[in-house]
């Protein structure tokens, strides 16, 4: 596990060498081993805030806001990797409940359930209740999409949504667009976003100030993992093609069930843990299917995503916490590159 | 009471499996048997990935995996239900030719069956 991290950060450096971007007047980048990692990406005025202390208390100004990213959280699952999804969930949902500052909003990035069926999108529906933030935007996962085109999910998640479920949204000046790339697979490929949803999304991005920031969020990576295992979009390079001239876009995927991050440009990418079950690193094992740790290790790979938008610089902050962890950065060592 | 009606039906697919074995030991119905294949999902793929049957040979495909798949045919010929662990799809191929398929939900597993 150390090893792969340390590659995912050398792999960053190798990036962040490499796209010609001044990276000390655009990016601080902070890992904490063991628990998480904490970037804080700026469009122009690098963010050095230590997050650890506290967000709430100095940095309520107007317009500053958090959301909380959770993802993959299979509902119905229940096999030995994790045989109680529903509880992890609830521990997830708990530990949003328990922030100081509290979230605007919560993204679920997908896979809300393990087989599309309506009893599992009802204890989903029943968990969630139960989170603070009362407003919740999801985009769909493969295992939403199973049962009739995804008729299930779309009644359920996608009202007012275009096409197989995709849309945008704007909050406190920040623009927000849920893409779909899990609906019409074709046989060999990865995700796909289809052309219908990118004239769309072209559209949608079409006249909005460069300035704006940008926040693009779909289930399967929007950026090539690991083309083996199928993590990565067919035609996402179309998609990023039409927010290249923002000054801050960042990507929140899920899928993978782990952390990875990358930086290209002004562009930042971003996977989020599963609140079920982890999957291995890419490459290291026979497949991609649930990896088995022991019990008490369980809340230590399973999280959730906290995302903090500080307006002064237009920055956004993300920082990954483990369920079991009392504090992101509980037994974290700092960092920087 | 439930367990009791549990233990009948349950003594009825092991009747049923019995009478099929004593059919399939008659030559006749074994050459017809030696033609039908099994395909395994395992590691989120197909095994064999490439299965040659003849005419009227039933494919059975069985999901090993702790994830669900499906068996699509790429060109609509046949499609399952999504299958769950250990859950079990059969098309019986009826003309020659081949037969490329994928999992839908995760496309990069394919195979094919070729019908000769």
């Amino acid at each position: 596990m150390a090893n792969n991290k340390q590659d995912l950060i050398d792999q960053n450096l190798q990036d962040l060498n490499n796209d010609g971007v001044d990276r000390r007047g655009f990016l601080k980048c902070m890992a904490w081993a063991g628990t998480g990692l904490v970037w804080t990406m700026s469009g122009g005025i690098p963010v050095s805030r230590a997050f650890a202390k506290g967000y709430g208390k100095d940095a309520a100004k107007s317009g500053d806001f958090t959301f909380v990213q959770i993802s993959d959280s299979h509902i119905g699952f229940n096999k030995p990797a994790n045989p109680d999804v529903t509880a992890t969930l609830q521990t997830a949902i708990n530990k949003i409940n328990a922030m100081q500052h509290k979230p605007d909003f919560i993204i679920h990035t997908g896979d809300l359930s393990q087989l599309s069926k309506p009893s599992e999108f009802d204890t989903l529906d029943q968990v969630l209740k139960g989170a603070s933030p009362k407003q919740i935007y999801f985009v769909p996962g493969e295992h939403d999409m199973l049962s009739d085109n995804g008729d299930e999910y779309l009644q359920r998640y996608g009202k007012g949504t275009k096409g197989t479920g995709w849309y945008s949204f704007d909050q406190k000046g920040v623009h927000f667009v849920g893409l779909v790339n899990v609906a019409n697979l074709k046989a060999g490929g990865m995700g796909s976003l289809g052309q219908d949803q990118l004239e769309w999304l072209e559209n949608d991005l079409k006249g909005r100030s460069a300035s704006t920031p940008v926040v693009l969020f779909a289930h399967i990576p929007l950026w090539t993992i690991y083309p083996d295992w199928g993590w990565g979009t067919d035609d996402s390079e179309q998609a990023l093609s039409y927010v290249k001239r923002f000054g801050s876009v960042t990507v929140l995927n899920g899928h993978i069930h782990q952390i990875m991050q990358k930086v290209e440009g002004k562009v930042s990418f971003h996977t989020a843990m599963s609140t079920a079950f982890p999957q291995p690193a890419p490459g290291s094992a026979p497949s991609a299917g649930p990896m088995k740790v022991p019990a008490e290790q369980l809340q230590q790979v399973l999280g959730i995503t906290d995302v903090n938008y500080v307006v002064s610089g237009r920055s956004l902050a993300v920082v990954d916490s483990p369920l079991g962890a009392s504090s992101p950065l509980a037994s974290g060592k700092e960092t920087e590159w | 009471m439930a367990t009791k009606n549990v233990w009948i039906a349950g003594l009825v697919p092991p009747v049923m499996l019995a009478v099929l074995l004593l059919t399939a030991a008659s030559p006749r119905v074994k050459a017809n048997d030696a033609a039908n294949a099994e395909v395994k999902i395992d590691n989120f793929s197909f095994g064999p990935q490439s299965v040659t049957v003849p005419v009227g040979a039933t494919v059975t495909w069985t999901n090993r995996d702790d994830i669900p798949h499906t068996v699509v045919s790429t060109e609509g010929v046949f499609k399952s239900k999504v299958r769950d662990t250990d859950e079990k799809f059969s098309y019986t191929f009826a003309k020659a030719g081949t037969y490329p398929y994928y999992c839908t939900i995760h496309p990069k597993m394919t195979g094919q069956i070729v019908v000769q």
